[in-house]
């Protein structure tokens, strides 16, 4: 169960190896030194440092294979994960070369089915989860990108403009059957997902937003955005007129 | 109907199937139908935490078996069904002189909450909690079978399991109940301010034996040498003779007003660092320094919270967590360094309940032991959970425990240290339920 400080004693990292899904993890680690994760990530050396570092946190881990592309397995394998699941974090997705995602259809229809496709698979099936065990968060880590589709990154941008919509939806739907979602918008994250990037303005990091989750989680909140400025930021680039926002440096 | 529950805390809500069998028979089908996340007894949901929600199971509400059986004014005792609440019982008993033995905090509990969590009130010092004065409780089982259970005959294991056991037994359907006579509704109070904790202490180890009530209020935000600066009320049951004589008349009249509600859920929180420091100096500064056989009423005198309904809402939407603790006589250096460490905190706590427990009972999940309890009240802020796990750790390496009906966040480990009687209640549990039919949210955050 999750405790009346918004402290799980089982979580679930869907995407186990993310940066975030893990910082998430070593928060409430630190706070619950019986914490279990299950890590559902695709077997590999990533997985075991992953594996490795909780466990130096003192929670105990385990791992199930996961696939993201492979969406016909989403169900049974949420479905089978033994006992409560108080907190999902779905953090797995792909960034892609933004260039190549809008011109290679293998590319781009990839980055769907991760990060569109696998989030609405794996949240039906946690949604399914929370019907019958009567609570349960979902956090689901969606991105400013979502927000107002840049040309840099529009592909990226559009799976996160769904994916956002599905668990804002979800989180209504779920909120009368004991759960809860947490849609989380960080801005640019300096992780092994954006390695070699330029940091974006307002750049934050994985320990930023898993701080600002667990005590979201804690607070009962819905949305966020990280760092909290993100949000006036993002309320005032939707409504910048197109011919503007497209010289803009962002 | 499936319907969002929480506790009086307002935190960590879930949801669950919400069942009201009007009749034996049908709360048996709901036995024999249980779901693999079984089913808990809710009765008026005073308890701060989680033990009468039940995620995704089913929630069993018998407030409407609430009859008065059987009234024995010889012994005097009464028979109740276990979904009265105290307030209904008390006026049903006092017309006839009667009064029950052990009130708590709060009138808006039901016999079966009373007895499943074991309750005390002001009186625990010379009377003991609810449990001690339960004489016989008819239980119904996970089986379907109902059977009695007396504190030293028939089924004592049971009964003293399921005192203080939070709904994990069975379904207590009946209890009798053994009373006090009394002359008045009123009671004979004095009041007295203490200008730190050390003198409070002291004053309550001396003068409580004189006194059947006794609490004391504390400021737990001033720090340095007013630490722990506290207002001592103690009083007795008022005789007829002690009452005006234009109060004579109605002397067993009902006499607990309330004055108002919280009419709303407030958008925010009313209670924050400011407004609680505001509160602990203004409580202090209003009570008398030496006050001597004030006559107060039973709202005045035993809860001065319900003068105010649904007062859980000033604290808004984020609600709050109530943390209870008692540590034993000889760890009062232990008790002083956790009020320290509570004042030294910045959480602020409005609501600060000290009391002297006499000795415990032999229920294996009860609360009290004879030592010192303390009750606090904090609105959930960032930080509040190291604060709450270090005191835990205080209060086990002083040989103290914390109270489940409060309780709405320890960890499962930590509790069992604090309850070295757990194995004992499991197993008497694992005979009388040995599938879980009875479970509940904090049955499973506490793997009980």
């Amino acid at each position: 169960m999750i405790n009346a400080l918004g402290i799980p004693q089982h979580i679930l990292l869907l995407g186990g190896t993310s940066d975030i899904a893990l910082a998430i993890a070593e928060t409430y680690a630190a706070q619950s030194p019986s914490l279990v994760v299950t890590l559902a990530a695709r077997p590999g050396d990533r997985r075991d440092a992953a594996m490795q570092q909780l466990t130096a946190k003192g929670c105990t881990v385990n791992a199930v294979d996961f696939e993201a592309l492979d969406t016909a397995s989403h169900g049974a394998l949420i479905a089978g994960i033994d006992g409560d699941i108080d907190l999902s974090v779905v953090a797995f997705g792909l960034l892609g070369d933004p260039e190549k995602a809008w011109t290679d259809v293998d590319v781009a229809r990839e980055l769907a089915e991760v990060n569109y496709v696998g989030a609405v698979t794996t949240g039906v099936a946690l949604g399914a989860r929370i019907r019958s065990q009567g609570h349960g968060v979902i956090v689901a880590l969606s991105s400013v990108a979502g927000e107002r589709p840049r040309r840099s990154n529009f592909v990226y941008g559009s799976t996160k403009a769904g994916f956002d919509a599905f668990y804002t939806g979800l989180g209504e739907a779920l909120r009368e059957l004991g759960g809860r979602v947490l849609v989380v918008r960080p801005g640019f994250v300096k992780s092994k997902m954006t390695d070699g990037l330029d940091p974006a303005p307002l750049a934050t990091t994985p320990e930023a937003v898993a701080e600002a989750v667990v005590a979201a989680v804690r607070d009962g909140k819905e949305q966020i955005w990280v760092p909290g400025t993100m949000r006036v930021v993002m309320s005032g680039l939707r409504h910048v007129p197109r011919v503007i926002f497209r010289k803009l440096p962002v | 109907m499936t319907e969002s529950l929480a506790g009086w805390g307002g935190r960590s809500a879930s949801s669950a199937r919400v069942a009201r069998p009007g009749d034996v028979e049908a709360l048996r089908d709901e036995l024999k139908n249980v779901g693999d996340r079984g089913l808990i007894t809710r009765g008026l949901g005073r308890s701060y935490g989680d033990p009468a929600q039940n995620a995704g199971g089913t929630v069993l509400d018998l407030t409407d078996w609430d009859t008065v059986v059987d009234v024995d004014s010889g012994a005097p005792s009464v028979r109740v069904q276990a979904g009265i609440s105290l307030d209904h019982l008390l006026r049903a008993l006092l017309p006839l002189g009667l009064w029950l033995p052990v009130v708590p905090g709060t009138r808006q509990v039901t016999v079966g909450g009373a007895i499943a969590a074991d309750v005390h009130g002001k009186n625990h010092h010379v009377d003991g909690s609810f449990g001690n004065h339960v004489s016989e409780l008819d239980i119904l089982l996970a089986s379907g079978d109902i059977v009695t259970a007396t504190p030293a005959g028939e089924n004592a294991e049971l009964f003293w399991a399921t005192v203080g056991g939070m709904g994990l037994t069975g379904v207590v359907l009946e209890a009798t109940i053994q009373l006090k006579e009394v002359e008045t509704s009123y009671f004979v109070v004095d009041t007295e301010r203490t200008s730190n904790l050390a003198q409070l202490l002291k004053t309550l180890e001396t003068g409580d034996d004189d006194y059947t009530y006794s609490v004391a209020w504390f400021d737990t935000a001033t720090t340095g040498d007013a630490l722990g600066r506290g207002v001592v009320m103690r009083g007795n049951t008022a005789t007829r003779e002690a009452l005006d004589p234009d109060k004579r008349q109605a002397a067993l009249e009902f006499a607990a007003p309330q004055r108002g509600r919280v009419p709303v859920e407030l958008p925010f929180g009313l209670v924050n660092p400011f407004t609680a420091k505001a509160f602990n100096a203004l409580w202090y500064a209003k009570s008398p320094r030496h006050r001597t056989d004030e006559i107060q009423d039973i709202t005045q005198f035993f809860h001065p919270l319900d003068v105010v309904g649904d007062w859980n809402r000033v604290y808004g939407p984020k609600g709050f967590c109530q943390y209870q603790f008692v540590v034993p006589f000889g760890e009062e250096a232990a008790f002083t360094s956790i009020v320290e460490t509570i004042a030294q905190s910045g959480h602020v706590s409005s609501l600060n309940v000290l009391k002297r427990f006499g000795p415990g009972n032999r229920a294996p999940l009860s609360f009290p032991m004879a030592g010192w309890t303390l009750a606090i009240d904090l609105p959930v802020r960032a930080g509040l959970d190291t604060l709450l796990n270090h005191l835990d750790q205080l209060v086990l390496a002083a040989g103290g425990r914390i109270y489940l009906a409060k309780d709405s966040r320890i960890s499962a480990a930590t509790f069992a240290q604090m309850y070295p009687r757990l194995d004992e209640f499991r197993a008497t549990r694992a005979r009388f339920d040995p599938t879980h039919t009875f479970r509940s949210d904090l049955s499973r955050r506490l793997d009980l």
